[in-house]
């Protein structure tokens, strides 16, 4: 389906003056679903007048507008804040999570990634854990179950002590932060071939089991994260594709760490157990 | 209408026993009966999420709602540059009074002193509660927390978790309201959007929501209703707001009697990356700690076609340095944004469309090399490179001004409470304690200063004598009519069936707004705003063009209600903006500057908050004044030279 043609796009539209960029003519192939129950297609659109200072979502953006000039119902897909931090943004594109600029969510890759005359692919997200709404948007509401499991440390508002009362070293308060700069987008399980969440939930827990203050309840949020983790997803099984999809460039060595915490956690909180009954 | 009565219900004692003497006055819930009372909040923000978690942790039963999949999408994730406390960890006399003092200045006299020096007061308890729930703050090689001066502060006073303070500090409320929902105290609705609050007996009874994915209309109730729902700079179209950022919940709640307060006072954010074309969707920000090492500035002559590096240093002009000795570049924002236009007006801007100045960080790169530079902003030169495909290592950044932040909002009272009883709003989404002008880093302080120790207190007042009172049934004529209102409401959009899309609409809006209220206004702009928005806003009604279905996944008949309610909040910020002749802080009326061209203030007529009452649909609003009284600071021209 050839939505527009350059000479009917209406003057809203017209691409031209106002740009210093390059101009690029595309195909997209997108997935659209109407529903969660609903089989899926792909529709072709011809996209040209494409500024290459456009991001990703501003391309789709104008396809939208174009779409709905011709009566045609506009692409669902998940966005928001647009400056990669939010987590909301989640497509595939051309197979590849989040496209194919290294350490950027698909609001921040722009048009200059890609060439004049290129086809490109946009999928959802595709895992069984994350169950496509419509279109591009998918349902992550299990990575909200896994938090909720244990990715936090209790602290009720104003019992906290002084904040310098505990000093932490700079390089643990460092990798601490690298794992809590997840944004949550589900890159990683969408990049899987397993689609296996051990990188989300791994960052979770190296953010909250490094520091000082996690350190009452590590084993038993390890526990119930990881068995939640597992009622949802797949089996990791060390491929290290999550790192490469990872818009934070989160390392795999988080995982690690859960699972040495995780083996720790099954003897000592049984122990735990055995002294509070 | 009843009638209104602006009573702020300051606390009587000095300012510093105000908070103390009014948490020994308040009402109490007994715990054990905290768990018969329902708590509706809309919005899981910094804001909404902290007051969740802790209304949660005492024992209410919440409701939340998000109208995101997950509360950690909120846009309080994207604040980038810190959150302020008087801790005066780095002994450089900082202290509770000095925030105090530095906000309301910074504020340019237009908030209120007892709402301020509480914000300070908690402002430590804050940084104690984060710290502790594992926000990984900076810190220095002793292991203690590191601080850095941020926009405009003499003292060192901002706490940070590298360029991502916001998202640090909101997945600390997030993850603490997980686990009350893990432990049943609180209810959270996702992708549940707020369509109107509805009142019983002049009482706040609950809300009308819909539900983003099936389109089902409903009604949930409760003892109180909270909003947290942020600002409204998207009235702008281009601004540095998320996408669905949106005024809908306060402009509902104020079309049903809470009075919207000093709507006109928004924000211009000085250093964000310059639009590149008209598809622009958004504006990115960069956190104005480049301000701290980076130098502006703009060619000393009109029409510069030579690249920043072939123009000599004397033929530079770093305008703020020069008009501002003291402060140079790190004045506040409104100051900077200010500056900024002046030169590109002059036809002095850079970058290919001109409507850029430089941010230059050679000099800084020479004083204390590229290593430490790429330690302390690395992230931010990475998100300027990407999207404008310039190495900021190399050439000088491109920084222009955009709308961020929104000071006005609903009126509330000490304890947060609107004009409507048993409805608060807290966090950006309120008005009270930036006045005319957010100081950088203050912003993630009130929301947390809300959530997590101001309502928590004073929400009981409210509460305590409902006990034994049931909340409305959802069945209660006031909801069904609410319903009925709301199922209309967004069948009609797509009944219009026009010609132009919604976004079309709030682009042609956002150039109104900014022409005539952003950085300058004045009466004859103004006065043309206030006739061309109720034009406008006919064709909207007649023209729309909104496709699909009301009972599925619709993104662009979500836009058109949202839209809807920024064409009549932005009427009433250009009445606003007209009404208040005098400059101050973010609001600049050309007819009102010194002669060297600062904002000229005039408290005789205009140290008042202007609190509207809403008076139909485009029609003009009702003006109450709630004046501001001055006991401890000395109202001062505000001068950064």
């Amino acid at each position: 389906m050839t939505v527009t043609d350059p000479e009917q796009q209406a003057p809203s539209l017209s691409t031209g003056e106002k740009h210093h960029g390059k101009m690029l003519h595309l195909t997209l192939q997108v997935w659209r679903q109407d529903g969660p129950h609903s089989g899926g297609r792909f529709e072709t659109y011809d996209a040209p007048g494409i500024s290459e200072d456009m991001s990703f979502l501003e391309m789709l953006d104008v396809v939208n507008e174009r779409l709905a000039e011709g009566d045609a119902e506009p692409i669902t897909f998940d966005h928001d804040c647009r400056e990669g931090i939010c987590g909301t943004c989640s497509l595939m594109i051309n197979g590849q999570a989040h496209g194919p600029q290294r350490g950027t969510a698909t609001c921040q890759l722009h048009m200059r990634q890609f060439a004049d005359g290129d086809t490109i692919v946009v999928e959802p997200w595709r895992a069984t854990a994350f169950p496509v709404i419509r279109d591009l948007m998918v349902d992550r509401g299990a990575f909200d179950r896994i938090v909720e499991a244990g990715g936090y440390i209790t602290v009720a508002a104003g019992s906290a002590p002084d904040a310098n009362l505990i000093p932490i070293p700079r390089p643990v308060a460092e990798a601490s932060m690298d794992a809590a700069a997840c944004i949550s987008c589900g890159a990683c399980v969408a990049a899987c071939p397993n689609s296996a969440a051990q990188l989300f939930t791994s960052a979770k827990i190296a953010h909250l089991n490094l520091l000082p203050q996690g350190q009452a309840e590590r084993y038993q949020r390890t526990e119930a994260m990881v068995d939640t983790m597992e009622q949802y997803f797949g089996s990791c099984t060390n491929h290290g594709e999550c790192e490469l999809a990872c818009p934070k460039e989160i390392s795999i060595d988080f995982i690690a760490t859960m699972n040495k915490d995780y083996l720790r956690a099954k003897l000592k909180n049984r122990r735990y157990l055995s002294r509070t009954t | 209408m009843p009638s209104v009565s602006l009573d702020a219900k300051i606390p009587d004692g000095s300012i510093e026993e105000k908070w103390d003497n009014h948490r020994f006055s308040v009402k109490l819930v007994n715990p054990n009966n905290k768990r018969r009372f329902e708590i509706i909040v809309i919005g899981t923000g910094l804001a909404g999420a902290s007051a969740a978690a802790t209304l949660g942790g005492l024992g209410y039963r919440v409701k939340a709602f998000t109208f995101h999949d997950s509360p950690r999408r909120a846009h309080s994730i994207a604040a980038q540059g810190g959150i302020n406390a008087a801790k005066n960890y780095h002994g450089d006399g900082d202290s509770i009074y000095r925030l105090f003092y530095d906000t309301v200045k910074g504020g340019d006299y237009r908030s209120r002193e007892a709402n301020v020096y509480r914000l300070a007061q908690v402002s430590n308890d804050i940084i104690d509660q984060c710290t502790a729930q594992g926000v990984p703050f900076a810190r220095e090689y002793g292991g203690l927390l590191d601080n850095r001066s941020f926009g405009g502060a003499q003292v060192s006073r901002t706490f940070y978790a590298r360029g991502q303070t916001g998202q640090q500090l909101l997945l600390g409320a997030y993850q603490a309201m997980a686990e009350q929902i893990r432990l049943g105290s609180v209810t959270l609705h996702n992708r549940t959007e707020l369509i109107d609050v509805v009142q019983v007996d002049g009482r706040a009874a609950g809300v009308v929501v819909r539900d983003l994915l099936t389109g089902e209309i409903s009604s949930h109730s409760a003892h109180a209703v909270v909003l947290a729902t942020g600002g409204y700079s998207n009235v702008f179209f281009l601004s540095t707001n998320a996408m669905a950022c949106n005024v809908t919940a306060a402009w509902r709640a104020h079309r049903r009697g809470a009075l919207f307060a000093n709507p006109c006072f928004t924000q211009i954010h000085p250093t964000c990356i310059p639009s590149s074309d008209e598809f622009q969707s958004k504006l990115t920000l960069m956190s104005e700690s480049l301000r701290n090492d980076g130098r502006i500035w703009v060619p000393g002559q009109a029409d510069e076609s030579r690249a920043p590096g072939e123009i000599p240093e004397q033929e530079r002009d770093y305008f703020l340095e020069r008009k501002y000795p003291s402060f140079g570049n790190l004045v506040p924002r409104d100051v900077a944004s200010r500056n900024a236009k002046i030169m590109i007006d002059q036809g002095q801007g850079v970058g290919p469309l001109g409507n850029g100045v430089y941010l230059d960080f050679a000099d800084a790169v020479g004083r204390i090399g590229e290593q430490t530079i790429r330690e302390r902003y690395g992230n931010l030169f990475d998100i300027y490179e990407r999207i404008t495909g310039e190495n900021p290592y190399a050439v000088p950044m491109r920084i222009y001004p955009a709308p961020h932040y929104t000071m006005g909002g609903l009126w509330v009272d000490y304890n947060l409470e609107t004009t409507v009883p048993g409805l608060y709003a807290i966090g950006e989404a309120n008005f009270s304690d930036h006045g005319a002008n957010r100081l950088g880093a203050s912003a993630l302080m009130q929301g947390l200063a809300d959530g997590y120790f101001v309502l928590p207190y004073t929400i009981g007042d409210s509460l305590a004598p409902q006990l034994g009172r049931e909340p409305v049934e959802v069945s209660h004529p006031a909801f069904r009519a609410a319903e009925q209102e709301a199922r209309d409401r967004f069948a009609g959009y797509l009944a219009i069936g026009g010609t132009r899309t919604v976004d079309w609409f709030h682009r042609e809006l956002g150039k109104i707004m900014w022409d005539y209220c952003g950085m300058e206004r004045n009466r004859t702009g103004l006065e043309k705003a206030i006739s061309e928005i109720p034009a406008l806003y006919t064709e909207f009604k007649a023209d729309l063009k909104v496709l699909g279905t009301a009972t599925s996944v619709n993104q662009s008949l979500e836009r058109a209600a949202r839209v809807d309610d920024f064409f009549q909040l932005g009427l009433l910020m250009c009445e606003d903006a007209l009404e208040r002749e005098e400059s101050c802080g973010g609001h600049f009326r050309t007819e009102h500057q010194t002669p060297e061209g600062e904002a000229l203030r005039d408290d005789d007529h205009f140290a008042y908050v202007a609190a509207w009452e809403h008076a139909g649909e485009m029609a003009a609003g009702v003006l109450h004044k709630e004046d501001l009284v001055f006991e401890n600071v000395k109202l001062t021209q505000r001068s950064y030279k």
